[in-house]
C-alpha cells in the first residue's frame, strides 16, 4: 500500500451553515453520479473484506461498491437489500466511521471508502429513478406474525417476515408509523418521504398496517397470540425520557428530548402554525447531554429561532456519544459547547417559565463501569446560565407497558425485556424482541441487527410449529 | 378511520359524539382515557371516555369548545371520520366497594364523573352526585346522572338552577351532616379540584382528582403531562390520569397548562373549521 492514492475520499456537498440553520431541509446534498463511481473506484476489492464484518447486517460491502463503480446504480442498491432492507436510512445514520468505515483498510494509512454516502446514494438512486420494485415473495407459510412497534427493527424483521411468506402485521402505537425514525431524527437528517417509502414499500410486499395500537393498552401480548397469532416481536424501543430529578425540572420551558423532537417531527410543530401542534421557540436554549439526540435537539432548536444554543455537557468532547459528523455539524451551525459542567436546579420567573439553570463545574476523576472518566463536580463552582428553553436530552428508559400486561416475560432490573442475543427468544414461547427494549438506546443498525437474527429464529419456529 | 356515529350538543359549548371504536370499546374501563386528531395536521388531545357501547362498537367523548382542535372537532358532522382515534389509554379507576362515595363534577368535568360514578355503582357504592355549573344554561348531564346515582345535588354559581353557590360549600354541608364519607372523586376546573381537597384534607377523606394536563403522545414517551404528586415526578398518561389530590401540585398543573396560550389564541385566530 505505498503507492499514493489517485483520489482522495470524496467529500459530499452539503447545505451551507449559514443557510441550513434557518430550514430543515436535508443538510447533506448527496452524492452525484460522478462523484459516486469515483468514491467507488477508490475501494481495494479486498478479497476478506474487512468493512462486511464490521457491519451489523453483513452488507455485501466490496460487491455493491463494484456495481457502482460499473454503472449499475439500481443493481448495487439491490446487493445492499439483499441484507439491508433500509440501505437510504442507514446510509444516513449509521455510524459507518464506528463500523464498517473503521475496518476499511485504505482508513490505516489514509482515508477510509465512504461506504455510507455511496450506500445512500444507491438506495436514493433506485427510488428517485423509480426503480424500486417489489421483491419475489416465498409461497405462503400461512403462519401470522405480529411485529410490535414500526421502528428500525419492527420495519426491518417485518420486511424479512413478509418476504419468507410469513402474513405480518406491524401494529404501531402512533398515527404514523416509523417510529424513533418520524419522530425523533429530525428532518434535515433524515427526509420522512425516505421512511414513508420504506413504509409503502412493506405494505406493498404484504405487510399489514396497524397504526393508533399501543399493545399492552389496548390489545395485549396474549390477545395477539389468543387471537391467532403464532409469533410476537417486540419491537417497542426504549421510549421513556429520563430526567435528572433536581429541582424546578417541571417548570415550563424544560422539555424532555422526546418531547422536543415529537412536537417538531411527528407533530411537525417546526411548521406551526400551518399544522396545529404548538413548540417553545426559546432565545436562550440549553440542551443536555452529548448524544446524537442531544446534538437533534441543539440543531432543531438553532432552526426554531434560538439566538444562543448552548450543549452543556458533564464530560469532555473526547466522552461524547454523539457521531462526530453530528457534533461537526452542530459546531458549524454555531451550537455553543459548555463542557465539565452539570445543572443541579433550575430558576423560574413569576410564570412558572424556566429563566435560569444553575450549573456546577466538574472535573474528570477515575474511569468509571463505562471505561470513561468518571466526572465529579468542582465544590463551590456554581454559577447560573440564563435560558428560556431547556431540553433534557440524556437518554431513554424503557416503557414498562408491554413487559407489565405480559406475564411471565422476563426483563433486567431496568425493565428492559430479556432476550437471547442471537435468537431474540424471550421468556414466552413464540414472543421474541429485539432493539432499544432489549439493549437500551443505542443505534438503529443495531435494532436492524438484532431484527434480522430474530426474523431467522421466528422463521425458524414457525416452520417447526404445527 | 374512525366515523362520528352520533353528535349532539349538550350546552352552548359542550358537545357529545359516540364514535366507532369497536377494539377501544370493549377494553375501555372508568376513568381511562382516548387520544383524538381530527386531522393530519391536527394536534393530538386525550378525552375521557365517557361511556362506551360493546354492541355497537362505538364509545362516547364529551368536550368543551375551547381552541382550534375543539372548534374543529365540534364542527365535525355524524358520518365524518375522525383521522385518529388511539386508546384506551391511562390506568382505571381503582375500584372497590367502598361504601359511600361521593362524586363531584364541575362544568365540563361533569363527563368526567359519569363513568366513575357509574363504575362505583356497579361496584355496591352508595353515590352521591354534586354536579355544578357556572349557570343553568351550561350545565350538562343532570338527567343522565340523575338515573345512576342515589342521590344528586345540582349547584350554580349565579343560583339561577339548583343550590346557589359552589360544589365546594355542598361539599362541606355534607360532610358537617355526619354522612360517613369513604372516599371522595372530584373532577372538574383546577381550582375547583384543589379547593375540593382542601374541604376534604381536615376530614381525612381520600379524595381521587382525574388531571388534564397537556399530553403529546399519552403513551408514556414525552413527559410533557408530567404533574407532581407527593413530590414526586408521575406521567399523567400512564401513572394517572387520577392521583390522590391530597398530594397533587395544582399550582404547577395550573401554570403548565398555560405554556402555549399564546400560540393556543393564534391557533384559535387562524382556525377556519367553521367557514
Amino acid at each position: 500500500m505505498s503507492k499514493k492514492e489517485k483520489n482522495p475520499r470524496q467529500g459530499m456537498p452539503e447545505q451551507d451553515p449559514k443557510v441550513r440553520r434557518a430550514n430543515f431541509d436535508e443538510v447533506p446534498l448527496g452524492y452525484s453520479e460522478e462523484l459516486a463511481v469515483i468514491e467507488a473506484g477508490r475501494c481495494l476489492q479486498c478479497k476478506k473484506p474487512a468493512c462486511t464484518e464490521g457491519c451489523p447486517v453483513d452488507v455485501d460491502i466490496p460487491g455493491f461498491i463494484k456495481l457502482i463503480l460499473e454503472n449499475d446504480f439500481v443493481g448495487a442498491a439491490l446487493r445492499i437489500k439483499g441484507t439491508n432492507s433500509l440501505p437510504a436510512i442507514c446510509g444516513r445514520v449509521c455510524p459507518q466511521e464506528a463500523q464498517c468505515e473503521l475496518r476499511c483498510v485504505l482508513g490505516k494509512k489514509g482515508e477510509p471508502v465512504a461506504v455510507g454516502r455511496l450506500e445512500r446514494f444507491a438506495a436514493d438512486y433506485e427510488r428517485q429513478t423509480g426503480a424500486v420494485q417489489v421483491p419475489e415473495i416465498s409461497a405462503s407459510s400461512g403462519k401470522r406474525v405480529a411485529v410490535v412497534g414500526s421502528g428500525p427493527a419492527g420495519l426491518t424483521i417485518a420486511g424479512d417476515l413478509v418476504k419468507w411468506g410469513h402474513r405480518v402485521t406491524l401494529f404501531e402505537g402512533l398515527h404514523k408509523a416509523g417510529g424513533v425514525l418520524i419522530y425523533g431524527i429530525p428532518e434535515f437528517r433524515l427526509p420522512k418521504v425516505i421512511v414513508d417509502a420504506e413504509i409503502s414499500y412493506l405494505e406493498k410486499m404484504g405487510v399489514k398496517l396497524v397504526t393508533n395500537a399501543v399493545i399492552g393498552r389496548g390489545k395485549t401480548v396474549d390477545d395477539l397470540l389468543d387471537e391467532g397469532f403464532d409469533a410476537v416481536f417486540l419491537g417497542v424501543g426504549a421510549g421513556a425520557p429520563v430526567f435528572m430529578d433536581i429541582p424546578g425540572e417541571n417548570l415550563s420551558g424544560i422539555y424532555s428530548a422526546n418531547e422536543y423532537l415529537t412536537r417538531s417531527n411527528l407533530m411537525k410543530a417546526y411548521r406551526f402554525p400551518e399544522y396545529d401542534t404548538p413548540i417553545a421557540r426559546g432565545k436562550n436554549v440549553a440542551v443536555l447531554g452529548a448524544g446524537n439526540v442531544t446534538m437533534d435537539s441543539a440543531r432543531t432548536a438553532l432552526r426554531l429561532g434560538a439566538e444562543n444554543v448552548t450543549v452543556v455537557y458533564r464530560r469532555t468532547e473526547i466522552e461524547m456519544p454523539a457521531r462526530a459528523e453530528e457534533v461537526h455539524h452542530a459546531k458549524e451551525e454555531g451550537v455553543q459547547f459548555k463542557l465539565l459542567t452539570n445543572p443541579v436546579a433550575y430558576i423560574g420567573d413569576e410564570n412558572g417559565w424556566v429563566k435560569g439553570m444553575k450549573c456546577i463545574r466538574m472535573e474528570l476523576g477515575e474511569p468509571d463501569d463505562s471505561g470513561r472518566r468518571r466526572p465529579v463536580p468542582i465544590k463551590g463552582s456554581e454559577f447560573v446560565i440564563d435560558v428560556d428553553m431547556v431540553v433534557v436530552a440524556i437518554g431513554t428508559n424503557a416503557n414498562p407497558v408491554i413487559p407489565v400486561t405480559t406475564p411471565g416475560l422476563d426483563t433486567n432490573k431496568w425493565g428492559y425485556i430479556v432476550a437471547d442475543e442471537e435468537t431474540g427468544k424471550t421468556s414466552r414461547e413464540g414472543v421474541y424482541a429485539g432493539g432499544d427494549i432489549v439493549t437500551g438506546s443505542a443505534t438503529v443498525i443495531l435494532a436492524m441487527g438484532a431484527a434480522k437474527k430474530a426474523a431467522r429464529a421466528i422463521d425458524e419456529y414457525l416452520r417447526q410449529k404445527k | 378511520m374512525n366515523k362520528i356515529v352520533k353528535k349532539s350538543q349538550l350546552s352552548e359549548t359542550v358537545f357529545r359524539m359516540a364514535i366507532a371504536a369497536p377494539e377501544i370499546a370493549v377494553k375501555r374501563k372508568a376513568g381511562q382515557f382516548a387520544v383524538i386528531m381530527t386531522e393530519e395536521k391536527g394536534e393530538r388531545i386525550p378525552l375521557t371516555i365517557v361511556d362506551s357501547d360493546k354492541n355497537e362498537g362505538t364509545v362516547t367523548i364529551i368536550f368543551q369548545v375551547v381552541g382550534k382542535t375543539t372548534m374543529c372537532l365540534a364542527a365535525m358532522e355524524e358520518g365524518a371520520d375522525l383521522f385518529a382515534v388511539l386508546g384506551p389509554l391511562g390506568e382505571p379507576t381503582e375500584m372497590e366497594q367502598f361504601g359511600t362515595t361521593v362524586v363531584v363534577g364541575g362544568g365540563v368535568g361533569i363527563g368526567v364523573a359519569y363513568p366513575i360514578i357509574k363504575a362505583l355503582k356497579d361496584a355496591g357504592n352508595k353515590v352521591i352526585a354534586i354536579i355544578g355549573a357556572r349557570t343553568k344554561g351550561i350545565l350538562i348531564l343532570e338527567e343522565d346522572i340523575k338515573r345512576i346515582c342515589d342521590r344528586l345535588i345540582v349547584t350554580t354559581d349565579d343560583g339561577s338552577y339548583g343550590v346557589h353557590g359552589f360544589v365546594t360549600d355542598v361539599l362541606k354541608d355534607l360532610i358537617g351532616s355526619g354522612e360517613p364519607i369513604a372516599r371522595v372523586f372530584a373532577i372538574g376546573p383546577v381550582p375547583m379540584m384543589k379547593f375540593l381537597c382542601e374541604v376534604t384534607r381536615p376530614h381525612n377523606i381520600k379524595t381521587i382528582v382525574s388531571l388534564n394536563p397537556i399530553m403529546v403522545d399519552a403513551t408514556g414517551m414525552c413527559g410533557a403531562c408530567r404533574v407532581s404528586v407527593g413530590g414526586e415526578t408521575k406521567f399523567a398518561c400512564v401513572d394517572g390520569p387520577e392521583f390522590d389530590g391530597h398530594d397533587v401540585d395544582f399550582d404547577l398543573l395550573i401554570s403548565r397548562l398555560r405554556m402555549y396560550c399564546n400560540e393556543e389564541e393564534e391557533a384559535r385566530k387562524g382556525c377556519r373549521c367553521h367557514e
